[in-house]
């Protein structure tokens, strides 16, 4: 048995080695099922935070594939915008993402997890019933089809857009998971 | 806070969560209970990074530029390793850092050091079949930050690591040994137990030290294989 390697926090100069561009941020460029994927952070006093790594983790639009992986920084008003696909629904309970988060004052990276506001399948799923069910919402993003959040890839521009707020701390404080 | 914190941070071998001598956690810091994920349902099993091919020069950080960056050059290398010590192949590890002077190369690092227009401080590299990775580099300065009343990081290399799945990414920082600085260092300090802090020290190793050229320092970088966490009940 070797013990593991502490964690140390990502900092606030990642960016030239994680995020030196904004390709990693488009997963799927040629899929029918694809969507944008709008994640913003915020601190403890609801202010943005202009620092983080948002990597995303997700299934592909059919079962069977390689899982793929996304990353960007966050700009100044905390969001980041990825040009993925809707993950394919899972055998037990409903289509997620999973989210690592980075950032200047996490000593340890953050995980959780991005719902899509809607589905019918979100009261079945196994890893929110573990979840207070006042917390669930914080879970779940929310369609919007506003202009303002266009996507920076033209192609992206009408298809469908979800926006997910992860809150560091605070009454609506997003469920993190010890995994 | 502390007591809704992971097990691992319980005892003591990772950094709390919420650690206000760090200024930065006591906005960013969660404040609630982490929900514990059991492993069945921890379902990423591999990681994907496709965009990027290894090329030598990444892992050579005095060799990306026309002319030798300014500095100590050191060679850094180690295994990555699970806990029942399985070697890791074929794993990104991603690394940054400052320059010689303590600068980062970077549009918010406002430290009056000189920039080095040969030091870029970023690299990438696989690890090797059996686990193995080397990068050679430049010793890094330490550099002031505003945490603190003339607060000062310990010279580090910061390291991102992804193994096998998703509960073997981290992002660390390796130290140097001997470096008065550490005790001073709250992102160091965060960390509980003392033997615990002392695996983010390099050793200084004469077999990776080459002769009339580069200091070596071996690192040696262990991720969590299982999930031993009791699930934390929320308050």
């Amino acid at each position: 048995m070797r013990a593991p390697t502490p964690s140390q926090t990502v900092g606030p100069f990642f960016d030239f080695c994680l995020t030196p561009n904004t390709r990693h941020g488009r997963l799927f460029p040629a899929s029918a099922s694809r969507l944008r994927l709008r994640v913003r952070v915020l601190d403890g006093d609801g202010e943005p935070v202009p620092d983080a790594v948002v990597e995303i983790w997700q299934e592909g639009d059919a079962p069977g594939g390689a899982p793929s992986f996304g990353r960007l920084g966050t700009q100044e008003d905390g969001t980041c915008e990825f040009d993925t696909v809707r993950p394919c629904d899972p055998a037990e309970g409903a289509a997620h993402v999973n989210i690592c988060l980075f950032a200047r004052g996490l000593l340890r990276h953050l995980h959780t997890r991005l719902y899509f506001g809607g589905d019918p399948r979100l009261p079945r799923d196994p890893v929110l019933a573990l979840v207070p069910e006042s917390r669930r919402a914080t879970l779940v993003a929310r369609a919007h089809s506003d202009d303002d959040a266009g996507s920076k890839d033209p192609a992206y521009g009408k298809d469908p857009a979800y926006s997910f707020d992860i809150r560091l701390q605070g009454p609506q404080e997003t469920v993190f998971f010890d995994v | 806070m502390a007591e809704i914190d992971c097990a691992r941070a319980h005892d003591g071998s990772e950094p709390l969560l919420f650690y206000p001598d760090y200024v930065s956690t006591r906005l960013r810091a969660p404040s609630q209970p982490l929900v514990m994920l059991p492993e069945r349902l921890s379902d990423v099993t591999a990681p994907v990074y496709g965009w990027w091919t290894p090329d030598d020069l990444d892992s050579d950080l005095t060799l990306q530029r026309p002319e030798e960056p300014q500095g100590q050059r050191i060679i850094v290398s180690g295994q990555l390793l699970d806990e029942d010590e399985h070697p890791i192949a074929g794993a990104l590890i991603e690394l940054w850092q400052a320059n010689a002077a303590g600068r980062y190369a970077h549009s918010r690092d406002d430290h009056p050091a000189p920039l080095d227009p040969n030091f870029t401080g970023a690299g990438r590299t696989l690890t090797r079949t059996d686990g193995r990775y080397t990068f050679t580099t430049i010793r890094p300065g330490a550099y002031p930050w505003r945490n603190h009343d003339n607060a000062w990081r310990p010279a580090h290399i910061h390291f991102s690591i992804f193994g096998r799945n998703f509960r073997h990414r981290l992002v660390t920082q390796m130290y140097f040994p001997g470096d008065p600085m550490m005790a001073y260092d709250p992102i160091y300090q965060s960390i509980p137990d003392p033997r615990a802090r002392e695996r983010l020290i390099s050793r200084y190793d004469l077999s990776l030290t080459k002769p009339e050229w580069a200091l070596g320092y071996a690192f040696d970088i262990v991720v969590r294989g299982r999930n031993a966490t009791p699930f934390e009940t929320p308050r």
